[in-house]
């Protein structure tokens, strides 16, 4: 086989990069939204992803059914799952600490990888790429089908969140509690719903994001922690709270880890990655797209 | 009349002699086996189906009247994968069970855990686990014998058949956990040696979603052939993103962790062309019919299948060996651990599933990397590699 060019090489690089970066940035879209409205870290965020990915293999591969369908079961199972996570374990919590929902999350998503090793054991499973698996060739560079759907999926996403909030009125809803959950008590929005439908929300985004990448990486039980964690980084990076900071930086993360891992060592990627993230966190303590002043003010 | 009534009482006469016979092996001492694995825990993958062999065996043997009219008990007590209870469960064997010889433990870690305790306490043990450290440096390690494969075992076969198509030129990936760390150390010690040139060293974390970067590195220094060591979900991601790349014209090795037939599975189409060493256990049916190890390769998967309707795995066949050694010593020396630990030393050309054992005072393995048969996947099944 010919020597891949250092042009082809850096195209595929980033390629990569976006596909893993994509996967992230929906992670850190679900922190985001949840924090927003609840100023809760959702550390269950990332089962949501493994969740996703497991269900659409049952859905898909166990059960044959067609993709688009195994798809939309998938998102609603698991939107299901986060609407039920709500419910039971940070809405009986009156007057509970901030710090006392994240624990409860802790234990929500230590739950659910337990429930998953047990019902899906603790084999990786995989699905086929959803068109074809002939990767096409650019200078060099062998781009997958598949991370053409992470791309478009996430675009999806992106369009879809942002009309969610500046048009319908629930999302309008939500960006009030953002901004003061006791003003948009008075004026008589239902904070309690809002609650509810952004777990709901970060749960749908969460199974968009695991189902599209399973044909990509596998899926087991005990992924979600790690995807968990590099999504967290994404929208700390981004600025907690603000809706393209986490859509940047969960993408430049990817790039980053991938550029790290292809030019420098596969072993300090995840070290490059944290260091980044360290370093603008010491510079821009808001994050890269966090507002300083407005600090106050979430803004999705 | 007369011949026919003696013939009754010829017979009658054998039975009681039989009856007798019988009752006095019963009352013989039934001579221990101690056994430590892993049967539940992350390795439950590991110390499942070397439980079933074990128990398996001992079975085997008591229905045809025991070791010499001993009958053999299996004491075997599970770590849950955790080194604290596997030294527990060895000092346990040793101070209450009283046992001349233990098999197990599974997992390297674990077995260089106890190490110190059976050789302060001089009872032999036989290790399921392949770390080279288990058995090396063997001054230290004299009551210590393994029965599974090492990995440099499993380099020299890989190295030993890339020479044979004239590929010195290789890229190594590894997986950044024991297993992955000690291949690594092999290859980058044996290559030198058997003249191959590592041109690059990727190494990645055992969560990882995807090695493009690693691979599209490799593609970019020429390399010949890649070698990637690691278990898990990264061994089979590694073949699915060589294949994604269209980098199938670079030969794409897997280390002896690839033996499972759910990899192949689980890569799809992806994996074929994939070569890697497989134990001669993982393949009975591939094993020329003049191979030595063919004959007790086909009883132990006809046995094993016809028990249990699960396909067998490379790591039950490391109890068998263990197992059927630990009997073989009780049978000749009886149930004393320093006659049953020279005796091990001391055998020569045992004939078992992982390969041919030739124990020596300098070598507590015996085994060589002939233990290993290249393979390579073809129509989703392995086959001889050409």
């Amino acid at each position: 086989m010919e020597k891949i060019s250092l042009t082809g090489q850096l195209i595929q690089y980033i390629f990569t990069g976006i596909t893993v970066g994509s996967i992230y940035a929906m992670v850190a879209l679900g922190f985001n939204i949840i924090y927003n409205v609840t100023e809760i870290i959702n550390f269950a965020q990332g089962e949501f992803v493994m969740l996703g990915g497991l269900i659409m293999v049952f859905f898909s591969a166990f059960l044959k059914l067609p993709l688009p369908l195994a798809f939309l079961l998938t998102v609603a199972v698991v939107t299901g799952v986060g609407a039920l996570m709500e419910r039971f374990t940070i809405n009986p919590l009156k007057n509970a600490t901030v710090l006392t929902m994240i624990i409860v999350t802790i234990a929500v998503s230590i739950l659910l990888k337990g429930i998953a090793m047990f019902v899906w054991g603790k084999d990786p499973y995989i699905i086929p790429p959803f068109s074809g698996s002939e990767p096409i060739v650019i200078l060099g560079a062998a781009i997958q089908t598949q991370t053409l759907w992470v791309l478009l999926m996430t675009a999806v996403v992106v369009v879809l969140l942002s009309l969610f909030f500046k048009k319908t009125r629930y999302g309008k809803a939500m960006l009030a509690c953002a901004d003061d959950p006791d003003a948009a008590r008075l004026v008589g929005i239902k904070v309690n719903t809002m609650v509810l439908i952004s777990f709901a929300l970060s749960a749908a985004i969460g199974a968009v994001a695991g189902a599209i990448i399973t044909p990509i990486s596998l899926m087991e039980y005990d992924r979600g922690a790690l995807l968990g964690l590099k999504g967290f980084g994404a929208s700390v990076l981004g600025g907690l709270g603000s809706f393209y900071g986490a859509v940047v930086a969960g993408i430049l993360l990817g790039i980053i880890e991938s550029l790290c891992a292809g030019l420098i060592s596969s072993g300090y990627k995840d070290a490059v990655a944290l260091l980044l993230l360290l370093l603008v966190l010491y510079v821009r303590p808001s994050g890269l797209f966090g507002n300083v002043e407005a600090g106050k003010i979430k803004e999705f | 009349m007369k011949s026919s009534a003696k013939l009754v009482q010829m017979i009658l006469l054998l039975i009681t002699a039989l009856v007798l016979m019988s009752s006095c092996a019963e009352k013989r001492e039934p001579y221990k086996v101690g056994a430590v694995f892993s049967v539940t825990g992350r390795a439950s993958f590991l110390g499942e189906p070397e439980k079933k062999t074990a128990e398996m065996i001992a079975k085997e043997i008591n229905d045809k009247g025991g070791i010499g009219g001993h009958p053999l008990e299996l004491v075997l007590y599970d770590d849950e994968s955790d080194e604290t209870k596997c030294v527990l469960a060895v000092k346990r064997l040793i101070k209450k069970d009283k046992v001349p010889v233990i098999i197990g433990p599974s997992l390297s870690g674990n077995t260089l855990a106890v190490v110190k305790v059976c050789n302060d306490n001089e009872v032999p043990l036989i290790s399921c686990a392949s770390s080279i450290k288990i058995v090396a440096p063997v001054e230290d390690r004299k009551w210590i014998f393994k029965a599974a494969p090492s990995d440099s075992h499993s380099v020299e076969r890989i190295f030993e058949y890339l020479l044979t198509k004239n590929t010195r030129k290789i890229a190594i990936m590894s997986v950044s956990t024991g297993y992955g760390a000690s291949g690594r150390e092999q290859l980058l010690r044996l290559a030198p040696e058997m003249g191959m040139e590592i041109l690059a060293d990727e190494r990645y974390g055992p969560k990882d979603t995807d090695l493009t970067a690693q691979l599209t590195r490799i593609r970019g220094t020429g390399a010949q052939a890649i070698v990637n060591w690691s278990v898990g979900p990264t061994q089979v991601l590694a073949v699915k993103n060589w294949r994604d790349l269209a980098m199938t014209s670079i030969p794409f090795f897997q280390s002896h962790g690839f033996a499972s037939r759910k990899n192949i599975e689980l890569a799809g189409g992806a994996a074929e062309g994939v070569l890697c060493p497989l134990g001669r256990v993982n393949i009975p049916d591939l094993v020329p019919a003049d191979h030595p190890q063919k004959m007790v390769i086909m009883d132990y998967n006809k046995a094993y299948q016809a028990r249990f309707k699960e396909p067998l795995s490379a790591f039950g066949g490391h109890a068998w060996d263990a197992m059927k050694l630990a009997a073989e010593a009780l049978g000749v020396v009886g149930p004393k651990p320093a006659t049953i630990r020279d005796y091990l030393e001391k055998r020569q050309d045992f004939v078992g599933q992982g390969g041919i054992f030739n124990f020596s005072p300098t070598d507590h393995n015996g085994l060589t990397k002939e233990a290993f048969e290249m393979v390579v996947v073809k129509d989703g099944d392995w086959a001889l590699a050409p």
